[in-house]
């Protein structure tokens, strides 16, 4: 057997196995990607292409799951522009062009995680939760109860799920960052790190708090991005160690490197 | 594939396609050594570079528009010590015609960054006097006839590499530059650079971009390339370098039929980053189809009258 090359990054023109809508403008887009679903390491990405040619510039999308045994990779994301409403008109069958795996994904070595999500953030922790299978804790905001079918996606991996909603409509009240303190300092608490993917206001609060409990975070950035591989340098930013770029260096950061 | 149609030598450059990335899409080359032979290309033109760093703009950098996109990076790159020092040996394994373009604050900057690049390793500096996006990205010099060979005298006074002069769209008369900056000593003309444009959030009303405008590329901008490459190639000698939203073989087809001895992608490689090859490949079966010996037979060849 053949070791797959974990570096090496593909563009396909990719197969729809399935395209389904989970909520009001929310898609599950799985494809088949035999050589993607190979190598993606949770926390990465893909730049999306639709195959058609007013389309200039590829979409990125998390990686929400993968199933190796059958080649295929899922996508979920929120159709909002252009670009993702002609991603959600795509049928089953039809094809889309996939460029990855990109970047860099979460720390995979801990033993005992809390995730942290808000909104589509929490798509690419689906991955993470299901890779830790059962390891990791996952705390989630929303907006309102409407946000719920999170909740179905996430319980079959295994692991506690923690519910925040803004208008108090499921769960506790409030935000992710109101419950995280009584997470992380519950008696039987044993988290080793905050794994964190949603809104800068959220992560930079999370972060926050992980680190007033001396913990490591990681968290997952969003930037309007070119090329996905690190040439164009749209999506650079500052960190601690100088210029970075999402796209290639990120989307994963330790939160201290990027939260100055 | 055999490239021998393709095969082009122009200003003592040998390259084994006349497909080259254009500066600022293809980073140094390296980030797209997964789909495409960097050797095979005639060249990588790589990031721009300035005699400091610079960080570049802030805010928003990229958005979409019809049939193409605007930027407003601002020449955000590590300085021409750090690229002389850790990427240029980095990427030599690549084995390919490494063109560096350079901007400069003063006509004297631009002669000393190409002295400092006088080295090996390094097949050609492209002038960017051009760039849209920063006061000191040289469109000052790019935009009038006399300053523009003044840079020209100044880098061919410090290198004895070739050098290639990238001309701005956004001039009245892009044909009285070319022939001062031929008459300079340009070894080569590059062009089109992008073209200045803006995009207004119509809610917020506020610009897309952080930097209020920006450079439009892609294949929106083809028509005005082939058309100022053809005006160009009738008014000079000198090789001319064709791009401007060149995304499938057909498009370079054109530019060589307008007068270009070579073209440059650059957008395309964002939608697709093996383009390039597929260019090449297009390219070779257009030849054979029509019978053409070598891809030099079909320059300037458009037929106006």
């Amino acid at each position: 057997m053949t070791l797959p090359n974990l570096t090496q990054k593909v563009s396909i023109a990719a197969e729809i196995t399935t395209q389904a809508e989970l909520a009001e403008k929310v898609y599950s887009l799985s494809v088949r990607a035999p050589e993607i679903a190979a190598t993606a390491q949770p926390g990465q990405f893909v730049q999306l292409r639709i195959l058609e040619p007013s389309f200039t510039l590829r979409r990125p999308v998390g990686v929400a799951a993968v199933d190796k045994q059958r080649g295929e990779v899922t996508f979920i994301y929120r159709a909002i522009g252009r670009g993702t409403a002609a991603l959600a008109a795509l049928m089953p069958g039809e094809s889309v062009g996939v460029l990855g795996p990109l970047g860099h994904g979460f720390g995979m070595g801990y033993s005992h995680p809390l995730l942290v999500g808000g909104g589509m953030g929490l798509s690419p922790l689906l991955y993470v939760a299901a890779a830790y299978a059962g390891k990791a804790d996952v705390l989630m905001g929303g907006k309102t109860a409407d946000e719920l079918f999170w909740t179905e996606l996430f319980a079959p991996l295994g692991g506690r799920t923690f519910i925040t909603t803004d208008d108090g409509s499921l769960g506790t009240k409030g935000f992710t960052t109101t419950l995280l303190p009584d997470l992380l300092e519950a008696k039987d608490a044993s988290y080793d790190a905050v794994l964190v993917c949603g809104p800068e206001i959220m992560m930079r609060g999370v972060a926050k708090i992980a680190a007033a409990h001396g913990l490591p975070c990681e968290v997952s950035l969003e930037k309007r991005m070119g090329c996905g591989l690190g040439a164009c340098l749209s999506c650079s930013i500052d960190t601690a160690h100088g210029r970075r770029k999402v796209c290639k260096d990120g989307p994963v950061f330790p939160a201290e490197e990027v939260f100055l | 594939m055999s490239d021998e149609r393709l095969h082009m030598e122009l200003c003592g450059i040998r390259m084994q396609t006349p497909v080259l990335t254009a500066s600022g899409t293809f980073g140094f080359g390296e980030e797209f050594a997964d789909f495409v032979d960097l050797s095979r290309l005639g060249g990588v033109m790589v990031k721009g570079t300035t005699r400091k760093p610079r960080r570049g703009n802030d805010g928003v950098r990229i958005t979409e528009t019809p049939m193409g996109m605007l930027n407003c990076i601002g020449l955000e790159n590590p300085g021409v010590e750090v690229f002389l020092n850790e990427t240029l040996p980095r990427i030599k394994k690549y084995q390919m015609n490494v063109i560096v373009n350079i901007s400069g604050a003063t006509v004297e900057e631009y002669g000393e960054l190409a002295g400092m690049l006088d080295v090996d390793g390094v097949a050609a500096i492209e002038l960017n006097v051009s760039c849209p996006n920063v006061r000191e990205g040289g469109i000052v010099f790019g935009t009038d006839p006399k300053a523009a060979a003044a840079v020209v005298r100044a880098a061919k006074a410090n290198t004895r590499k070739p050098v290639i002069l990238k001309l701005s769209p956004n001039v009245t008369d892009i044909v009285s530059i070319a022939k001062a900056c031929e008459a300079a000593g340009a070894d080569m003309l590059s062009l089109i650079n992008t073209l200045m444009g803006m995009e207004i959030n119509i809610e917020t009303r506020r610009p897309t971009l952080g930097n209020i405008t920006g450079g439009l590329s892609g294949p929106c901008v083809k028509p005005v390339a082939v058309r100022m490459v053809w005006q160009v190639a009738q008014a000079v000698h000198i090789p001319i370098i064709g791009m401007g939203g060149i995304h499938c073989w057909q498009d370079a087809v054109e530019f060589f039929l307008a007068g270009a001895s070579a073209v440059a992608v650059g957008t395309a490689n964002f939608t697709e980053p093996g383009v390039t090859m597929q260019i090449c490949d297009g390219l070779n079966d257009y030849l054979e189809k029509h019978n053409i010996a070598h891809i030099a037979d079909l320059i300037g060849k458009v037929e106006t009258e």
